[in-house]
């Protein structure tokens, strides 16, 4: 057994949250510098123009770069011979929430119908644990804003719905979102599962890599098809109009029963803030 | 593409100037407002309360501003999606409200509410928030401390960069804004 202490977990998730809240991915940065070259609609490059200018800012000088510093989600794969010491791996990551956020928003409400009353600490996070092989702890944190999860959506395609359901249920979903999840956007896609395992590999699949692409060369048409079509819809960054709806489109698909084909999208902003680390 | 200078509270000729797709720099006082202070607003008006701010001429910025570092006068605060506040607006709008700030489309009903009252929409860009707290001179918070970032703070902008998103007219940049793109590179917006 290999011993990591919940104290390096905390220190993790403090590392994790600074890092995704302040310092963009490059390659999303990089991305977007490509968008703001080959659009063609002049608001849309002023557009885009300023989330650049937005990220430089953020990084030098110490400002999120969303108000909406979001929701905690971590993913923690847990390897088997990893033995958790000094109390409960729970509490170690909502303990390092709570110290990120000293200095960001707080943006949870303990009761979510009635009382919304806000638990001012941001905690607690949507904790997900997996345990796998290994004496390795890998924790990849997500902080995810509304204006976009708002705009998420599941569907229980059945089989005869085909490859045209899931396309059709895609782009649905970008002209729904519209403006509101500020575009361009990136979107998790999982095809197959059951219900909650969908949803939780299509937001898995936002804290992807851009260069991800699927096994399978019929999902990796897929991906390019409805990136296409999502991008040919016209609504451009901010809704204002352009060639840059969609930054990245990310396909997960897993096995799923004879009578179904769950189809989940997680969408999210041009800014997927995440960050991992390994113990 | 001109940039026009407005000065806050809107006037009516300001206003009046004001097209859809304009790009504008606004300075000057705006107050902030979004889901938890909307309700509480629209239940002072019912009840006869008094209100946080005088809603005649006002504008309101729909955003939760992240906390400031150091000698920042505010975090990051850039603007929410606005048609979570489509249920109050044509209520805070018969009550004097001229402008708001936000991103996103509206509903028909607040869209037909802006005609009447000749008021605007802007849209600030989503996701820009550190560069929008930059020109975002002074906060504090006037109402409603409970609420933490959703309390109703009292900004000063300066040159604060918005585009009409929907101007008095009821032209509408979310509607008019991705067919006039499509038009333009040879597509059929249908």
């Amino acid at each position: 057994m290999r011993q990591v202490s919940t104290e390096a977990i905390r220190r993790a998730v403090i590392g994790c949250i600074e890092r995704a809240e302040y310092f963009i991915d490059p390659e999303i940065a990089g991305a977007m510098r490509c968008a703001e070259r080959s659009e063609r609609s002049p608001i849309a490059k002023r557009v885009l123009s300023q989330l650049i200018e937005n990220y430089e800012i953020a990084a030098c000088e110490h400002i999120a770069i969303c108000q909406d510093t979001g929701m905690c989600i971590v993913f923690a794969e847990i390897g088997q011979e990893v033995h958790i010491t000094d109390g409960y791996f729970e509490d170690a990551v909502n303990d390092g929430v709570r110290e990120a956020y000293k200095g960001l928003r707080k943006s949870i409400v303990s009761d979510p119908l009635f009382d919304r009353k806000n638990t001012q600490d941001n905690t607690p996070a949507v904790i997900h644990a997996r345990i796998v092989p290994g004496d390795k702890l890998r924790l990849t944190v997500l902080c995810k804003g509304f204006g976009s999860e708002n705009m998420s959506r599941i569907k229980m395609l059945t089989p005869s719905a085909g490859e045209q359901g899931v396309i059709d249920f895609a782009v649905e979903t970008a002209l729904l979102a519209g403006a509101n999840p500020c575009p361009p956007i990136i979107m998790g896609i999982c095809i197959g599962g059951d219900f909650e395992q969908a949803a939780l590999y299509a937001k898995k699949m936002i804290a992807q890599s851009l260069r991800y692409e699927p096994e399978d060369e019929r999902y990796r048409a897929l991906q390019e098809e409805i990136t296409l079509r999502i991008n040919a819809l016209g609504i451009g960054p901010a809704g204002f109009g352009g060639d840059t709806t969609l930054i990245k489109l990310n396909i997960a698909y897993l096995p799923t029963h004879i009578a179904g084909m769950p189809c989940a999208i997680s969408v999210c902003c041009h800014a997927s803030r995440h960050a991992e680390c390994i113990l | 593409m001109d940039t026009k200078h407005i000065q806050l509270p809107l006037t009516e000729e300001s206003i009046a100037g004001l097209r859809a797709g304009d790009n504008v720099l606004l300075s000057g006082t705006v107050y902030t407002g979004r889901d938890a202070a909307h309700k509480r607003i629209a239940k002072a008006i019912g009840d006869g309360a008094p209100l946080p701010f005088d809603l005649n001429g006002a504008t309101v910025y729909y955003v939760g501003p992240a906390p400031a570092y150091k000698d920042q006068p505010v975090g990051a605060a850039g603007p929410t999606t606005s048609y979570r506040m489509d249920a109050y607006t044509p209520l805070l709008l018969a009550h004097g409200l001229k402008g708001m700030i936000g991103k996103g489309d509206r509903s028909d009903e607040v869209i037909s509410a802006i005609k009447r009252n000749k008021a605007v929409y802007f849209a600030a860009v989503g996701g820009a928030a550190a560069l929008l707290a930059k020109h975002i001179h002074s906060s504090r918070v006037i109402c409603y401390e409970d609420l933490g970032t959703e309390a109703v703070h009292e900004f000063v902008l300066d040159e604060f960069p918005v585009i009409v998103a929907i101007d008095s007219n009821g032209e509408d940049i979310y509607k008019s804004g991705r067919s006039a793109f499509l038009e333009s590179v040879g597509k059929d917006p249908r």
